[in-house]
Formats: structure tokens, C-alpha cells, sequence
């Protein structure tokens, strides 16, 4: 038993102690905005925040989590998650969508931490976040059109 | 019934005794590396502190600890030593990029790969050595002499080095390195004495 605090909510998850904070998620909880990409801690498609910092889910079991405040895709919010999305949108950032949980929990997190970030912070902060339908250019776009919408 | 406990007691005592004299006698080398046993007739001391360092680079120079002690790099990964993937500069904490800090894949233990074999390596204290400290591309005389350095060293006397070397648990992952990589060579015990040992010589550096 892991209790924690998902999306705002106490849970106590009833699984066992080494299984993946993405599977107890997905399946248990059915918050399948979290992908499982490739396992191994690579491709960031299964990056949530917890306790503030964004984490691979696929290898973090949950009984390293005892206590931790847990926000998925599906409940991530504020002034920098807000611009993401409306940038993400306005200039059609996806293709086959299926990383984009992912790269937009790492570009809320960049732009809490550097709110007018260069290309430089964008490349290394989003390294981790493999996208095999090579958006990066649009996502590094829409990470500084988003800067721009917060500083209005 | 007494007598024959006792008996057997003295039995095993014996027998515990002579492990121990066997397992001193063969302890001279474990897992590769020499313990400090092994430089015992090394005369003078200085000679025997040096061969003592040389002996510890062994497992300072091997890929579980060489990986991050970069010295203009950020981390290598693997037995080939190959870039640290994905990429990630050394940053001014040493501990990764915003969005992606060590914490962001690393935890604080190895944890298993899902769905294939392998992990991803981890410890409570997991982050790059300082800049000072980096060791890539350095001799093991230019090693020695910045583990001595209480300007590159981070301010350490000897004693706090070996402390470090021999308390530190991220010192010790190097030989709990998880599933797909090799461990140093040796055990952790073995080279927190070697380590003891070279400080209590006077830390001498090979030549």
C-alpha cells in the first residue's frame, strides 16, 4: 500500500511496492494521458511531476513515492501550462500526438524555472523528449511563443 | 551432554579459526584487486603508499567512477564509456539541466528497465563530481595529486578523503552497479582499506 497524492486527490494505491508509477496510472487509475514509450527511461513519454520536477514514471516504482503530490498530463496547470497549450495549439504543434504529454509537462517545467528560455535551454531541457515524428522545431517555437504569451 | 557441546563448540572455533587463517592467506586478491595485505612488505613507506595508490586506480580509473568525473564533458554512461544519453552538459549544481535533473530519470536506487533487461543506475547522492575533481584524460599521478589538492578536492584532508572513499555511498555503488554494468573491481571494503592504508602512509603519489 502507497499513499499519495495524485492530481489533487489522496490515493492509496494497493499494488505492489516495485510496480511502475506508470503502470499503477494507466491501469489502475486510468489516467492514460501517460504513455509508455520505450521503458528504459529514454524517450520521456511517460514523464510526470512529482513533488514539483518532472520524473519518468516507467522506472520509478511506487514505493519510492510514499507521500509524494503526483500531477499527470491530465491535471497539470498554471500561467506556464495554460501557454503551452495555447501554443501547442496555435501553431499545430503534434503529428501522431503520442509524446506530446510528455514534451509539454518538460516545457511547463522549463518555463517555470527560465520564463525566456534560448534555444539552448529548450535543446537540453528537452533532450530526454524523443518525438519520431521530429516536431522539435515546432516545439522549440511554440516553447518560446508560449514565453512570449507570459510575459504579457 | 555438556561435554559434548562444548566439544563441539571448540570443534567449530577451531575450524572458524582456520577459515580464517585460509581466507587470510588467499585474501591477498579479491575480485581483482590487491588488498592492503598484499603491500604489507613494501619498504620504504613512501614506496608502499604509492604502490597502494596504484592499486586504488584500478577501480578509480574504471568506467563505474570515471563516468562522472568528467572534466569538460557532462557524464559518460556504460563500460564503453560512451556520452551520456540523452545528452546533458555539466551544469553549475552538477546536477543536470532544468527540466532534467539527474532526479528526473536517476533515483535512489538502480531500478529495472520495463520490458527488457538492464536498469537505470541510481543512489541518493546520484550527480556529477565537481569540475575540479574530473579525472578523464588524467594520468594516475595527476589523479593522486588532485585527490591531495585541498583546492581542487573540495577542501578534504587525507583523512576525510579516504572517509569519503570508504563511506560515501555512491563511492560504494561502483560495486552495486545494477544489472548491465560491471562493477569495480575488488570490494568496497577492500578499497576503503587500500584507501586507509595509502593515508595512514603518508598518501604518497606513484611516480
Amino acid at each position: 500500500m502507497t499513499d499519495l497524492t495524485i492530481n489533487g486527490k489522496d490515493v492509496t494505491l494497493d499494488v505492489p511496492g516495485d510496480t511502475p508509477l506508470l503502470w499503477a496510472l494507466r491501469d489502475d487509475l486510468r489516467l492514460t494521458g501517460t504513455k509508455f514509450g520505450c521503458g528504459i527511461a529514454q524517450c520521456g513519454a511517460c514523464t510526470v511531476m512529482v513533488d514539483g520536477m518532472p520524473v519518468r514514471s516507467c522506472v520509478t516504482p511506487v514505493e519510492a513515492l510514499e507521500g509524494s503530490d503526483i500531477i499527470t498530463i491530465e491535471a497539470l496547470e498554471g500561467p506556464e501550462a495554460d501557454a503551452v497549450r495555447k501554443a501547442w495549439v496555435d501553431i499545430d504543434v503534434p503529428q501522431c500526438g503520442y509524446c506530446q504529454s510528455g514534451q509539454i509537462i518538460a516545457a511547463a517545467a522549463l518555463l517555470t524555472e527560465i520564463p525566456n528560455p534560448t534555444d539552448e535551454d529548450i535543446d537540453f531541457a528537452m533532450a530526454g523528449n524523443a518525438c519520431r515524428c521530429a516536431t522539435y522545431v515546432r516545439i522549440r517555437k511554440a516553447i518560446h511563443n508560449a514565453a512570449k504569451m507570459l510575459e504579457t | 551432554m555438556n561435554f559434548i557441546k562444548r566439544a563441539a563448540a571448540l570443534t567449530v572455533a577451531a575450524l572458524l579459526a582456520q577459515f580464517t587463517a585460509d581466507g587470510t592467506a588467499a585474501a591477498q586478491e579479491v575480485n581483482g584487486l590487491k588488498t592492503a595485505e598484499a603491500f604489507e612488505g613494501i619498504a620504504p613507506e613512501e614506496a608502499r603508499s604509492a604502490a597502494i595508490f596504484g592499486e586504488m586506480a584500478k577501480v578509480i580509473t574504471h568506467p563505474r567512477c570515471m563516468n562522472c568525473h568528467p572534466v569538460n564533458s557532462g557524464p559518460l554512461q556504460g563500460d564503453e564509456r560512451k556520452p551520456h544519453s540523452p545528452p546533458v552538459p555539466r551544469t553549475e549544481d552538477n546536477f543536470g539541466v532544468v527540466a532534467m535533473r539527474c532526479t528526473t530519470c536517476h533515483g535512489e536506487e538502480n531500478r529495472p528497465f520495463l520490458g527488457e533487461s538492464g536498469s537505470v543506475p541510481g543512489n541518493g547522492h546520484w550527480q556529477l563530481a565537481p569540475a575540479s575533481m574530473g579525472w578523464v584524460g588524467m594520468t594516475v599521478p595527476e589523479i593522486c595529486a588532485q585527490l591531495k589538492d585541498p583546492e581542487r578536492n573540495g577542501g578534504r584532508t587525507m583523512a576525510e578523503v579516504a572517509h569519503h572513499m570508504g563511506h560515501d555511498s555512491l563511492v560504494g555503488w561502483a560495486w552495486t552497479p545494477g544489472e548491465g554494468r560491471t562493477p569495480a573491481p575488488g570490494t568496497w571494503e577492500a578499497f576503503a582499506e587500500l584507501a586507509e592504508n595509502w593515508v595512514e602512509t603518508g598518501a604518497a603519489c606513484p611516480g
